[in-house]
Parts: C-alpha cells; sequence; structure tokens
C-alpha cells in the first residue's frame, strides 16, 4: 500500500482492518493524533483528507491511498507553527491537551468551509454566514474537550477567523 | 473487528456484481458500516469501495429537479447553493445530522442505509431481532427512550436515525438503483425503508447487492420549507422528534402540505391523513391540533418513550405555526 501523509509518500503493507488512526500512530511514528473513542464520537483523531476534516478513526487506511493526508504533524511544528496553533498557546486552549490536536485540525477544517460559504445547523440565513460564537460551537460539536477548554478554544478560532476577515477585507479593498 | 477481503469496485455495474453474496457489504463513507464492524455487529466477508465511483455529481432534471449521485458527501449536498435556493428543508436537515467530521465523509447512499441506533442493536451480549433474528427484543421492557412510538411489531420497536431522508421523504424522492444482473430499478423513498414486522433484520427493499447510484428529488414543490429536529443536545445528537415541512397558503386556506417525521418509526414517516386534515382548511391552531391527532392516532408508547407522543404533537404544531405564520 502506497500513503501520502503530509507531503511524504511511505509505501508499507497494513493489516487489511488498520484505519488511517492506527496506521498513523502504529505504523509511521505520527502520534500526535489521538485515539479517544476510536468510533468517531469524540473528534481526538481528526485529521485532513484533501484538506477536509474527518475521523481517521472511522477511515480504512487501504481506502485512502491516492488521497492526500495531513495530520497535526504537517500543519506546523515548534519552530513554525500553524496559526491555529500559536492561537490555542495564546489563549490556552486545553487543559491536558489529548484532545488539542483534533480540535486544531478540525478548526483548521472548518474555517476552510466557512471560506467555501458553507452554512451550518446555526446558521439563520443559509446563504451567508457570520462565524459567531454559536456558530463556532456547532460547528466544533464533534470536538470534545473533557476538561471543558470551550471558551478559550471558541476565543482562539475566533482570533483566527477574525485576521482572516480582515485580511480577505484587505485584498477585496 | 473479524478480517474481510477488500476489492475496490470499476463501476456501479461491477460493484453491485461483486456483492452478490449474502455476506458482502458495499463500503462508501463507512462512518456507519465501520462503527459497526468495530464492535461485531456487522462482520462483512467482503467489503466493495465504492467511494470511488463517478457518482459525486448533483445535475439538473428536465423537470426541474435534481439528481444526486449517492457519493456525494452529506457536507457538499448541504452546502449546493440549488439545494439551498430550491430545497431548503434539505439543507436544513443534513446540517441537523452528525458533525462536520462525519458530514464530510457520509455518503447520501450510505445515509438512507443507516442502521438503528437502538442501544440493544449495538449490543451484542442482549439479544435484538434486528441484529440476529428470533433471539428477543431487549427494548420492549427495556430502556427505550429514543425508540418508535409508531408502526412497531412485537419483534422490534427501532427507529430509522436518519435526518436528511426525512427531508427527502418530504420531497418525494426516487432512488436509482443497479442491480447484480445490471439492470436498473427506481424505488419511490416511501417504499424504500420497511416497517419491522416480523423481520426487522430488513431494513429496506434492497436486494442483495442491489446498489443505490442515485436519488432524484421532483421540481421543489410549492410553499415554504423546514426542518425542525427536537433532542437532547443542541448539536449532534439523534433526533427525539423531526418534522421535514412544507406547507403552502394560497388564499387563506392551505394549498398543499407534504410532512415527514423522523424519530418515531423504523422508517421516515409519512401519514397522507395527516396532510388531509390541513388541506383546504385556513390553518389555525384547532386545524394543526386535528392534524396532530391523526399523527398519533395509532401511537403506542413503552414507557420510557411515551413522552414522544406528546413531544410529536406539540413539534408538528410548532412547525405548521412557522410554516403559515399563525401565531
Amino acid at each position: 500500500m502506497r500513503f501520502n501523509i503530509n507531503g511524504q509518500v511511505h509505501e508499507l503493507d497494513v493489516d487489511i482492518r488498520t484505519s488511517l488512526l492506527d496506521l498513523c500512530r502504529e505504523h509511521l511514528s505520527l502520534t500526535g493524533s489521538k485515539k479517544g473513542c476510536d468510533h468517531g464520537q469524540c473528534g481526538a483523531c481528526t485529521m485532513l483528507i484533501n484538506g477536509r476534516r474527518v475521523n481517521s478513526c472511522l477511515s480504512l487506511a487501504v481506502m485512502h491511498q491516492d488521497d492526500e493526508i495531513t495530520t497535526i504533524e504537517g500543519l506546523g511544528n515548534p519552530e513554525a507553527l500553524h496559526p491555529i496553533q500559536e492561537a490555542f498557546l495564546h489563549h490556552d486552549g486545553y487543559q491536558c491537551g489529548y484532545c488539542t490536536s483534533g480540535q486544531i485540525c478540525s478548526a483548521v477544517g472548518m474555517l476552510d468551509e466557512v471560506a467555501k460559504g458553507w452554512p451550518s445547523h446555526a446558521s439563520a440565513d443559509l446563504e451567508s454566514v457570520t462565524l459567531d460564537h454559536a456558530e463556532i460551537s456547532e460547528r466544533m460539536s464533534g470536538n470534545l474537550c473533557r476538561c471543558a477548554a470551550y471558551p478559550n478554544i471558541v476565543d482562539a478560532i475566533t482570533e483566527v477567523a477574525g485576521r482572516d476577515a480582515r485580511a480577505d477585507a484587505e485584498v477585496a479593498a | 473487528m473479524k478480517t474481510f477481503e477488500y476489492q475496490l469496485a470499476e463501476s456501479p455495474e461491477q460493484a453491485a456484481a461483486a456483492a452478490i453474496a449474502a455476506d458482502t457489504r458495499f463500503i462508501a463513507g463507512g462512518t456507519n458500516l465501520l462503527d459497526l464492524m468495530k464492535l461485531q455487529v456487522e462482520t462483512p466477508a467482503r467489503l466493495v469501495d465504492v467511494s470511488r465511483l463517478d457518482l459525486t455529481g448533483i445535475e439538473e432534471r428536465e423537470d426541474g429537479g435534481l439528481t444526486i449521485g449517492a457519493m456525494v458527501p452529506n457536507s457538499d449536498l448541504a452546502a449546493d447553493p440549488r439545494v439551498i435556493a430550491r430545497y431548503p428543508v434539505l439543507s436544513r436537515a443534513l446540517l441537523a445530522g452528525a458533525t462536520g467530521q462525519l458530514r464530510n465523509k457520509a455518503s447520501t447512499g450510505g445515509n438512507l442505509l443507516q442502521r438503528t441506533r437502538c442501544y440493544y442493536f449495538y449490543d451484542i451480549a442482549t439479544p435484538c431481532n434486528k441484529r440476529d433474528p428470533g433471539s428477543g427484543c431487549s427494548a420492549i421492557g427495556g430502556v427505550n427512550r429514543i425508540l418508535a412510538v409508531l408502526g412497531t411489531s412485537d419483534q422490534c420497536i427501532a427507529t430509522h436515525p436518519s435526518d436528511m431522508a426525512v427531508a427527502m421523504r418530504a420531497l418525494d424522492a426516487t432512488i436509482v438503483t443497479v442491480k447484480t444482473d445490471g439492470t436498473r430499478n427506481r424505488i419511490a423513498i416511501g417504499d424504500f425503508h420497511r416497517l419491522p414486522g416480523d423481520t426487522p433484520h430488513i431494513d429496506t427493499v434492497l436486494e442483495q447487492g442491489e446498489l443505490i447510484t442515485h436519488v432524484e428529488l421532483p421540481a421543489p414543490p410549492p410553499g415554504r420549507q423546514t426542518y425542525r429536529k427536537v433532542r437532547d443536545r443542541a448539536s449532534y445528537a439523534f433526533a427525539l422528534v423531526s418534522v421535514a415541512g412544507i406547507v403552502d397558503v394560497q388564499d387563506g386556506r392551505i394549498a398543499s402540505a407534504a410532512l415527514a417525521f423522523g424519530g418515531l418509526a423504523h422508517k421516515p414517516w409519512r401519514d397522507a391523513a395527516v396532510e388531509a386534515a390541513l388541506i383546504g382548511q385556513e390553518p389555525t391552531a384547532s386545524v394543526f391540533n386535528a392534524a396532530a391527532d391523526a399523527l398519533v392516532a395509532d401511537a403506542r408508547g413503552f414507557g420510557h418513550n411515551d413522552f414522544k407522543i406528546p413531544l410529536a404533537r406539540r413539534t408538528l404544531a410548532a412547525t405548521l405555526h412557522e410554516l403559515t405564520g399563525v401565531e
């Protein structure tokens, strides 16, 4: 089998039952993605497949051989943090940290969905989205935090979303 | 998880032919099937991967409707500008279900084929006629708060978990399939999901190996559309009761109404008597009450889920108030 993860190609054979999460954690030493529930309920395993956030625990590795997979390790590193990582640090968007990589990958995918104009259950108008607190909470509901760092997670995402919105406005001007 | 053979499908026809054996399952998004395989509720010997089939388009139809490919992810369907503009009930229903991550992976065809979330179906240590025919129903007399009050049998009181399918029921969608011999089949969504009867292990009328390729939506019906979902959490929870409603008021009277319900039955529930109680009437609270009477006329609670009967009445009334503007 052949996988493209964080821009690197890996060729290895694994058991047909191997999830994308287990492939990364157990076979490629990419342990940033976490296994919480292993049933798609907690979001700790969130990765980006071709830029879209998904639960890697509910993804068979064999089905994603032609996809570009991005894990938390591919988003940034201590020397060059992703803006969302930086904002989580600044706002203290975690306590124990177990859900954090999933939260960050999910937030990156979520902001891309907002940029594409995708509505959510919290959108009063399906054709026009304003990313307020209620929108962020709804869109991030697939990522649980047992420490309940939610207020700071929302603040971190709000900061980055606001920065993006200002940059868009400057480009438009 | 039990091990399995894996095969990547090359075409819908080849996929159907490859799935002729009873121990074969199609896999697309996998968000429900893999969950069930981990718990050994599902133990297929063979998976046919249909996720790469060229069924990801949403096309205009000559009648003003849309043809949706079975592999269109739930996220993409909900955000499609044509769906938002013409079928907001469908966008709303999709967005009320699951999470961003799950909607990105879950397919249109797979959403229709979701299995029940009855606790006992998931728990292989307990009897369940849906999982293990003839073993008994643990939910009747057990913990049944989330389960059905309409169309139940003495074998099974499971509910169908989909929100999307409820909206499609109100929209009179047609499900297009290909069978193992390559022939095409078209199934009205009202005929697609089954009631449990004495064969609750069979969820739909699909034959073994029959693959959903498309869902057709007819031209949007006149009137206002909405999807109202009542659940235990504000997000990421299955419906206790949901209503997909489309109501058209002309000259002060209800000209047409389509109402489908989730959380109440083994299939997306639609009852002609509910709509008959509304059509031709002035929209008033007493007319809405009559429709609610028709909805729950044959409802039966099983203890913990008794509350769903008054909840369904009130949710229907609230939906009708919203759609008709009646205070």
